[in-house]
């Protein structure tokens, strides 16, 4: 018989992992913050300085294909970005807000210190000479966090996973 | 006359005596070439689906018989295919019973196509090789005695196919790709399929609230790279006196917008003063980015090639993509980027590649800035008053390639081309 596909995790792991599932709601939190009210020079310090970033489509991370719309390699490479959004490119004034939920974390290594966990997100945008908020983007977090002993963690690794079929015209500021 | 067009979208009688074209000639665009539906009306019938070869694909995402990817030529969803034979054919995505767009994957592997609705079941050519219930049930309804399925296809387009890129073309008697492009484009377009294998590394996909048209026009305007892309100029990456060059085909439909990576230090201040943004001595923390692996038989570091009329080639340095335009009437278009390598690139050229690829794409630090230019320009006919774009720098050369950057000559040459064709 195969086993359930939900299982209820016995009580004493139950806390346990309902206080990490804590700790990374409290940190999506913080980092969409920073993002939706435009604190993007904050934006790269939620991050390892080896980190990975990517803002991939589904169909390209389904088909095993690299590309994606933002690439990282490092810190450095965020920090180049943020700055350029910040002082050098061009693009109409808008508002972003994130929302993020359906917390699962997939794996606990390193005794504690690293941590893999998927998230949902929608990603709604509202142009300053438009009317209404669209949703720009709905997809997944894919994450690798690096859990510090003091209480805090940084993204070791993240894959944004977009489902959307098409971009409306430009992503400008990260997801 | 230039008043903002809003009629059904056949084209009425009188089409031209509505769209007069300005008496500036082509120093002068009216606003209705870009807004017009009537105008978008004829330019698919006589541009998307007349004498051009259109992009739809690259023979990489076919890599063996009985796969098939969608695509578009114009607005037209098509299914290009690689049959048993290998042969390679594209075909309308309209089951020819009743219109049932029957193809719904972008792409996939099939022995054939069976369109869900009544089961009617085409060859990965096109042709028909399966009606159910042809003779009826019990010598009862069925398909008339005389019905020949060998005219009843999917609607066949003519293939063409260079260095892996396939083109597709409504009209039958299309001279070759290689004429079509003539020897100036040839030789840039042989520069980037320059024989090593294609690998796929993924795609983008766009909405553009602006006409298709103006997507080549900013790649024939090489005049807004050092202004518009202040990202370039503030780290002394591009500035004005890079060699380059604008150079279209004698037809004016397609151009090359070229230029060489140089050293910024050796531009004189004359120049940098005239781009606000050049700051000296500003870098960026990963310069990687904009690192250039010499891997090309070429004099140019960055070739924009604008084939017409739904293709772009972008080799940006080493991050390397086919662009094609799907126009959604005149106000809108899809952007389907395909980004490619080539078979025996390193792990590493892949991942500068990938690095590299922040450049463009509709978050890339230059893509992202000309679309957002492109809609404004939209938006400035849309809710603005009619009017008339001004298209007069460099006015030595009426229409054609021209030596400076300061120059708008190859969109002249486009439009002298355009208004040939559309009788306009």
């Amino acid at each position: 018989m195969n086993a359930p596909a939900f299982a209820p995790l016995h009580t004493d792991r139950f806390v346990e992992v309902d206080q990490l599932r804590r700790r990374i709601d409290a940190f999506h939190a913080a980092y969409c913050d920073a993002l939706d009210n435009g604190r993007l020079t904050e934006w790269p310090s939620y991050f390892t300085e080896d980190t990975f970033y990517r803002v991939i489509a589904r169909e390209n991370r389904d088909l095993g294909l690299p590309v994606g719309l933002v690439y990282c390699e490092g810190q450095a490479m965020l920090r180049d970005r943020a700055f350029a959004l910040c002082n050098t490119a061009m693009y109409a004034p808008r508002y972003l807000r994130h929302f993020v939920s359906n917390i699962r974390i997939d794996a606990v290594e390193e005794g504690g210190a690293l941590v893999r966990a998927r998230s949902n997100y929608l990603l709604f945008q509202v142009l300053v000479d438009r009317p209404n908020a669209t949703l720009h983007q709905m997809g997944e977090y894919h994450d690798v966090f690096r859990m510090d002993q003091d209480g805090g963690m940084l993204i070791a690794s993240r894959d944004c996973i977009y489902d959307n079929a098409l971009i409306d015209n430009a992503l400008v500021y990260p997801v | 006359m230039n008043a903002p067009e809003r009629l059904p979208v056949e084209q009425g009688p009188g089409l031209e005596a509505r769209h007069a074209w300005p008496r500036q000639g082509l120093c002068a665009i009216p606003d209705w070439v870009y807004t017009s539906e009537e105008v978008y009306a004829r330019e698919v019938e006589r541009i998307f689906h007349g004498r051009t070869w259109n992009y739809v694909g690259l023979e990489a995402e076919l890599p063996k018989p009985g796969t098939y990817k969608r695509s578009n030529v114009g607005p037209t969803p098509v299914v290009v295919t690689r049959a048993e034979d290998g042969s390679i054919h594209v075909v309308e995505n309209r089951c020819a019973h009743r219109a049932a767009e029957f193809c719904r994957s972008h792409r996939g592997e099939a022995r054939d196509f069976v369109c869900p609705y009544h089961q009617w079941n085409y060859d990965l050519k096109g042709n028909l090789i399966g009606v159910p219930f042809r003779r009826g049930v019990d010598k009862k309804g069925g398909m008339p005695a005389d019905f020949k399925p060998a005219e009843h296809g999917l609607r066949k387009l003519k293939v063409a196919t260079r260095r892996g890129v396939i083109f597709a073309s409504y009209a039958e008697d299309m001279e070759s790709v290689e004429d079509y492009l003539g020897a100036e484009i040839l030789k840039d377009f042989d520069a980037a399929f320059d024989g090593r294998k294609l690998t796929i590394l993924g795609y983008y996909r766009n909405t553009l609230p602006g006409n298709w048209k103006l997507y080549h026009e900013n790649l024939k305007d090489p005049y807004h790279a050092t202004l518009l892309h202040t990202f370039l100029v503030s780290f002394g990456l591009l500035v004005a006196g890079n060699k380059s060059a604008m150079i279209c085909d004698p037809s004016g439909r397609h151009g090359t917008m070229a230029s060489a990576k140089s050293d910024a230090s050796k531009v004189d201040d004359a120049r940098k003063k005239e781009m606000r943004a050049y700051k000296e001595g500003m870098v960026l923390e990963d310069p990687r980015m904009m690192d250039f692996v010499e891997e090309f038989d070429s004099p140019w570091s960055v070739t924009m090639q604008t084939i017409w009329p739904n293709l772009i080639v972008q080799r940006e340095m080493n991050t390397l993509g086919t662009r094609q335009i799907v126009p959604n009437g005149p106000n809108e278009f899809t952007m389907v980027w395909t980004m490619f390598g080539y078979e025996g690139d390193s792990q590493e050229m892949t991942r500068h590649r990938m690095r590299q690829g922040n450049l463009m794409g509709p978050s890339g630090f230059l893509g992202l800035e000309d679309n957002e230019a492109i809609k404004f320009v939209q938006d400035g006919m849309l809710r603005g008053r009619p009017g008339l774009h001004l298209v007069v720098l460099d006015p030595a050369i009426a229409a054609g390639t021209s030596d400076t950057l300061i120059s708008e000559a190859a969109i002249r040459a486009m439009y002298q081309h355009w208004r040939g064709v559309m009788g306009l």
